[in-house]
């Protein structure tokens, strides 16, 4: 499982920062939600991965460390309220600038 | 337990979600609120002042759960010093703001309480998480305020802003990620000595994730390759927020203080030394760009953006020395740098209003109304700007220059702020000169409004009293200085048991 679960994040944060390398906002916005599905998965895992296991201690003899999941909690409100932001603003930006590079301009169309 | 240590935080949030409920209530009334629940913000910052001035650590247990389990509040020295900064600077923006900006947009009054309660509770809490939560409560108001009254340079300014923060957030996370896997805990204090009993073979991924939070803290900071979006944002910011977001970049090097002198800090090899070895060289390229900026912008707001990314430089230079006089240097300089650059992105604003053309721009020449009261102010904040006497510009820098004299690398930082020093004075010189001096008299000035004249040259003036009551600020924050480096005392206080069984242990 910790194969997989290694091999998930690493193609999920690649993906996120190729696409936030990107220069059209919308292609940004999806890089930023790709990292932050890899960074609340990363979080998920620094509390151990256990299969079968309920989050509450002494309920069982072996309990998965409930504090990642609280965390991540926190995390994916937060990263949900952000990426809702960061989709109006680029709309917005979208149609004020008349084009959706992240600059604001496109070098290429100025130049022709 | 003092419950009103909380109140920084629970004041201005529920003062903003009031306003942001009775939004239809009438505006004087909603701008009434700001100002008591700002007032009140200034009157708990003398408090906190005053009570953390004993040298104790005043705690706050959040549900009465014991330390290392629930979230705990932390008022030292230096949370004492940066709270009540941050309430003077927010009623004076709020001020301003009063004279009209505020209506030119959507809920101002409320997203401005917001970003005091994240400010404040940066500022206030001992848990890294949380620290977390509260940076992510003052950004998201300061993605709204940076918006505020909207237009197209604002809209590309927000949207670099935005982006680098959400990206910034991220790797927050995974620095925390990190840590917790490492450590299981999130507690700054308990943290500190797990760190510092950390086995060997943890160490570089330890290094690793200290060195990732100095990238999200330097991106908050401004640290040099991480700044670029700061100009753009802060010239592009109304005059009440951007003079608001002079003490954001300083909450960067609040966390930087907390993080790296605390959790950081303990141990023989102390983890930090790797972040401490970056800083220097950074911080000082940070300055050098900063005096080159200075000299180099286009407008007046621009300039002053500048001017935070020199004194980012200076601080974070400073501050890499890690030495008790040097610590209440930059922590002098640090109030003293806030409250400048706020009074000049005001100034900026104050000066454009009575321009003919340009408004804060240097290409144009046209003729300036009042030019001999404006141009006094002018001069008076230039002065105290770049550091001359009488003003506490120079009671700072000489600290900071006295400090590091005594540093066998401290002659680096001697030529390289003396010399950005010497920048600001011709941009400013030159600014003056074009501005006041070459045009001649307007024919038919605009009116000049009493209200926002009388507070930048009250907030000049509060520059000015700093330096008359430099002794007593200066031997404040000396003490100051000595409680961050001796970082046992915040974890005995935090966490009495976990010491008293570790001393009982180790002999």
């Amino acid at each position: 499982m910790e194969l997989l679960y290694a091999i998930t994040l690493g193609v999920l944060t690649t993906c996120g920062v190729y696409l936030l390398l990107r220069a059209r906002t919308f292609t940004v916005i999806l890089g930023l939600t790709l990292l932050s599905h890899a960074v609340n998965l990363y979080l998920f895992a620094s509390g151990r991965l256990v299969a079968g296991a309920p989050a509450i201690v002494g309920l069982t003899g072996r309990s998965a460390d409930p504090l990642p999941q609280a965390l991540v909690l926190t995390a994916i409100v937060i990263g949900f309220a952000m990426t809702a932001f960061v989709v109006v603003l680029a709309l917005k930006a979208a149609v004020e600038l008349r084009n959706d590079h992240v600059d604001g301009e496109n070098p290429d169309e100025d130049r022709a | 337990m003092n419950h009103a240590l909380i109140l920084p935080i629970l004041l201005p949030l529920i003062t903003g979600a009031g306003q942001l409920l009775f939004y239809q209530a009438p505006f004087a009334l909603q701008r009434l609120l700001g100002f008591a629940s700002t007032f009140w913000l200034v009157l708990l910052g003398i408090w906190c002042l005053q009570i953390a001035g004993s040298g104790e650590h005043v705690l706050y247990h959040a549900g009465d759960w014991p330390a290392p389990f629930g979230i705990v509040l932390v008022l030292d020295r230096l949370s004492a010093i940066m709270l009540a900064l941050t309430a003077v600077l927010g009623f004076c923006c709020l001020l301003y703001a009063s004279s009209g900006s505020d209506k030119r947009g959507a809920h101002f009054h409320a997203l401005f309480q917001f970003q005091l309660a994240g400010l404040n509770g940066a500022f206030l809490t001992g848990d890294l998480f949380n620290l977390f939560v509260f940076f992510e409560i003052l950004l998201i108001a300061s993605y709204a305020l940076l918006l505020h009254g909207g237009g197209r340079a604002r809209s590309r300014a927000g949207l670099h802003y935005v982006i680098i923060n959400l990206a910034g957030s991220a790797l927050f996370l995974i620095a925390l990620g990190t840590l917790y896997g490492l450590t299981g805990t999130l507690n700054m204090a308990d943290l500190a000595l797990r760190v510092a009993d950390a086995p060997p073979g943890d160490a570089p991924l330890l290094a690793a994730a200290s060195l990732v939070l100095l990238v999200v803290f330097g991106i908050k900071a401004a640290i040099l390759p991480l700044l670029f979006w700061l100009p753009r944002a802060y010239s592009a910011a109304s005059a009440p927020v951007a003079a608001l977001f002079a003490i954001m970049t300083k909450v960067g090097i609040y966390a930087i203080l907390r993080v790296f002198l605390l959790v950081f800090a303990l141990g023989e090899t102390p983890v930090s030394e790797t972040a401490w070895g970056w800083l220097w060289p950074l911080a000082l390229l940070t300055l050098a760009l900063g005096g080159v900026g200075v000299l180099g912008s286009n407008s007046l707001r621009t300039l002053t953006a500048y001017l935070v990314i020199l004194s980012v430089g200076t601080l974070l230079a400073t501050i890499s020395f890690a030495t008790e006089a040097s610590l209440g240097a930059a922590l002098f300089y640090l109030i003293h740098s806030t409250g400048m650059t706020a009074v000049f992105f005001l100034l900026a604003d104050l000066l454009g209003q009575q321009r003919e053309e340009g408004y804060d721009r240097f290409s144009a020449t046209g003729p300036i109304g009042h030019r001999w009261l404006l141009g006094s102010l002018f001069f008076i904040a230039a002065i105290a700007m770049v550091g001359l006497p009488p003003f506490s510009g120079f009671v700072s820098k000489a600290w900071i220059l006295q400090a590091s004299a005594q540093e066998p690398q401290g002659f680096w930082l001697w030529g390289v702020l003396l010399a950005a020093a010497l920048l600001t004075l011709i941009a400013l010189s030159r600014t003056g000169s074009s501005w006041f001096w070459r045009p001649g008299e307007m024919a038919s000035p605009y009116p000049l409004e009493r209200g926002p004249l009388t507070l930048v040259s009250f907030m000049v003036g509060l520059n000015g009293l700093l330096a008359v009551f430099g002794e007593p600020v200066m031997g404040y924050l000396e003490l100051t200085a000595e409680q961050l480096l001796n970082p046992q005392a915040y974890i005995t206080a935090v966490l009495p048991e976990a010491t008293a069984a570790g001393q009982e242990i180790s002999p």
